[in-house]
């Protein structure tokens, strides 16, 4: 009888401890979220991909549709290559779609935003995005307003 | 001088005579280990005193830990109007590093300590005598299936630390502190990541199963068979263990979250 007992107890906390990891996955972690089956690849280019990294999202009007897989750069055309998985149910977005690095909030993460053109067509796997822009690194931007306030504080005294 | 020299020396020797005498156990364990698959109620019934015995101080524990990340980080984030990322704060400190870390001192002070005091008494009645006067292998009889039901209870007790606490931590900030229900989850779901958080806080509980255990077996079979040699033990397991868990974090938390 005791070591039913003890049995039934260690049953309970196997499955304790299983039900402790099951709402560690899939309440807590974004294994929920990772569809199965592969997505469809399409690449971009850009001059300045500062900030962004593997795994950042990709999103269209604000819904996540899929993440970065690979940044990598360009020797001959000098310039940052960033492969792009879309998820697979995602497949009707125009060929002439457009990407750009946003940031999340002032300071928050990067991430590629595309915006749909207006072409009949689909991208498919393999496919490259021709319409990019650059992410907006801060810096630069204080650096371009700070010397331009120079410059016009300068002619002002004239 | 040549007397300090002589002490020095006889330290050095007696550490790494110690030293070998742990590995020289490990491996022995280790060996008696596949034997154990055929016998798996000697496992259950360890698995019962080291596990579930603990359910209660790990629980308790949890939900505390978990209460308290919930205030102090709350208290931090609201002055950012970040109140929403708590989840992401509670969620990955416990399952990165307070569930596991917390987890393996806890159940080296209910326990480790319990199976030194044990395996140290068998050998001061010299039952462990007895054991092998019958040609039965103390080693494979008493020794792994400790050894071998630590292992198994730390990730499912370092699980239910940080499922807890998380609990703990949704009650005092959504229901206490009023952070809104859905961002605390879905902020949390998208910040922590299963394979480079959660797989790599289990990794390191299944670390410190082995270390402590093996910790808590080795003291216990190396005791002085005295009362107060037993005594020396198991504080000694206490000690060791705290300090090769809290050691072994730090390089594993520098391996998986380095770069």
């Amino acid at each position: 009888m005791t070591t039913r007992a003890t049995e039934i107890w260690v049953g309970i906390f196997v499955a304790a401890g299983l039900a402790a990891l099951f709402m560690l996955a899939m309440k807590v972690s974004n294994l929920a979220s990772y569809s199965g089956d592969e997505g469809y690849e399409v690449s971009a280019r850009f001059e300045d991909v500062s900030g962004l990294k593997v795994r950042s999202p990709v999103t269209m009007s604000g819904v996540r549709i899929g993440r970065v897989k690979q940044i990598d750069f360009d020797d001959q055309a000098l310039q940052a290559v960033v492969v792009m998985e879309i998820e697979p149910h995602h497949n009707l977005l125009p060929k002439d779609t457009s990407a750009s690095i946003y940031t999340a909030g002032l300071l928050g993460e990067k991430y590629v935003g595309l915006e749909a053109g207006g072409d009949e067509q689909n991208l498919v796997q393999g496919d490259e995005i021709k319409l990019t822009q650059d992410s907006l690194v801060l810096e630069k931007l204080i650096g371009q307003f700070v010397s331009k306030f120079m410059t016009e504080a300068g002619s002002g005294d004239k | 001088m040549l007397d300090s020299l002589q002490l020095l020396g006889r330290k050095g020797l007696e550490f790494f005579q110690r030293l070998g005498r742990g590995h020289l156990l490990l491996l022995q364990v280790l060996a008696g280990l596949p034997g154990l698959f055929l016998r798996f109620g000697l496992v259950i019934k360890q698995i019962y005193a080291v596990g579930v015995l603990s359910l209660v101080i790990i629980v308790v524990s949890g939900v505390f830990v978990g209460m308290v990340l919930g205030l102090q980080g709350y208290n931090t984030l609201v002055d950012f109007g970040a109140e929403e990322s708590l989840g992401v704060v509670v969620a990955l400190s416990l399952v990165r590093e307070l569930g596991p870390v917390v987890t393996a001192l806890l159940f080296a002070g209910r326990a480790g300590s319990a199976l030194t005091a044990e395996i140290g008494l068998m050998k001061a009645t010299e039952q462990l005598s007895a054991m092998e006067m019958m040609a039965v292998d103390p080693v494979r009889r008493v020794l792994a299936p400790r050894f071998l039901a630590g292992f198994i209870s730390m990730p499912f007790l370092a699980a239910i630390f940080s499922a807890v606490g998380i609990l703990g931590g949704y009650f005092v900030g959504v229901g206490l502190l009023g952070v809104d229900d859905g961002a605390y989850w879905s902020q949390m779901q998208d910040k922590v990541d299963m394979y480079d958080d959660i797989n790599n806080g289990i990794i390191k509980s299944l670390v410190f199963g082995v270390v402590v255990s093996w910790i808590a077996i080795f003291e216990g079979n190396d005791a002085i068979p005295t009362s107060e040699g037993v005594s020396r033990a198991t504080t000694r397991t206490v000690v060791h263990s705290a300090l090769a868990v809290l050691g072994l974090d730090f390089i594993l938390t520098a391996l998986m979250f380095g770069e």
